[in-house]
């Protein structure tokens, strides 16, 4: 999913970076001084892992794969302002370190894998988990569907923006069809992953899941050998 | 679980993912790739400006073997996001005085 530079004209790249980093400044001010000694180093955790889940990718059709975007991850575990910090620090060094991704198309990258996913991520979990019953499976069932709709939705994005500002010429239907299309079992694997993760946090320290929180008691919050810690 | 352990367990889970783990990943291309290619939507595109970087494609430019330059590269990858990683801690982390409330 990381766009190289070339494929979105300058107004539209520099659009997305403006709105990109609009969005970083907000969350950025939201979340100063915002958590404490124990959930604030889950954001740089995070981080860590989706850099080295993203480096995964899966097969998914003939000569396709895929790999984790993380948004919705890290929506759930650390909420989405800190997930959107989150996703922006790996996306930024996955582009400048590791020439993954172009620079000029940076903006674009952040605003589909890391605000697109994290808006959607945000919303779908949230939804969900007001018709379902507030336990943990409910969270982790939630946290999949949400992850799974976020990467057709970070591809819809995408194909907005080509159609904005694409610099080929092409046919929109069957580029809508086709990237949506694939992103639909791409998100399968979104889904498989962030289940497996939210599920092993929620598992040992569902305290520190912050799409839990306002869901679980506190009894079911906190593990017991874990009160003191 | 402390956590302390959980964030360990998490870093070596994260350096087996990246080191280890990635050499097997898929490399066929993804889906925005493949779809760029089938449609013809990749003809316009360059080269990003630091593709000759020692880093590019998270290898490390003069390690032969490619087991080797594959798991430096996830390693160092997952060291400087831990880096970003402990600027955002202090960033996002209350101030002394309000945690001792």
């Amino acid at each position: 999913m990381h766009m190289p530079d070339g494929l979105i004209n300058a107004p539209v790249s520099i659009g997305a970076g403006v709105l990109v980093a609009g969005a970083v400044a907000v969350s950025l001010k939201k979340t100063k001084g915002s958590l404490d000694s124990q959930t604030a180093p889950m954001a740089g955790l995070v981080a860590v892992f989706i850099f080295a889940a993203q480096m995964i990718n899966f097969p998914v059709a003939a000569g396709t794969s895929g790999h984790l975007m993380g948004g919705a991850l890290a929506a759930i575990l650390v909420g989405p302002w800190v997930a959107v910090l989150v996703i922006t620090v790996v996306v930024g060094i996955q582009a400048l370190v590791f020439a993954d991704g172009g620079l000029s198309a940076l903006g674009i990258n952040i605003l589909n894998m890391g605000i697109v996913t994290v808006i959607v991520g945000t919303l779908v979990f949230a939804l969900t988990m007001k018709v379902l019953s507030k336990t943990k499976s409910s969270i982790v069932a939630a946290s999949a569907i949400a992850a799974f709709i976020s990467v057709p939705a970070a591809a819809l994005a995408f194909v907005i923006e080509y159609y904005l500002g694409g610099n080929a010429t092409y046919d929109p239907m069957t580029v809508l069809i086709s990237v949506v299309g694939v992103h639909l079992l791409i998100g399968i694997g979104e889904a498989i992953i962030t289940a497996l993760t939210v599920g092993a946090i929620l598992a040992t320290r569902a305290d520190l899941v912050d799409g839990a929180r306002k869901f679980l008691p506190k009894e079911k919050l906190i593990i017991k050998d874990s009160v003191v810690s | 679980m402390s956590s302390k352990k959980l964030l360990v367990i998490g870093l070596l889970a994260s350096i087996v993912i990246a080191g280890f783990l990635s050499f097997y990943a898929s490399s066929q291309p993804d889906g925005l790739e493949k779809v760029s290619a089938d449609q013809g939507l990749d003809v316009t595109a360059v080269d990003s400006a630091n593709a000759d970087s020692a880093l590019a494609d998270y290898g490390v430019a003069g390690v032969e073997n490619e087991r080797a330059s594959a798991f430096l590269g996830g390693v160092i990858g997952v060291a400087i996001t831990g880096l970003a990683g402990v600027g955002l801690y202090v960033w996002l982390r209350e101030p002394k005085s309000a945690e001792t409330k």
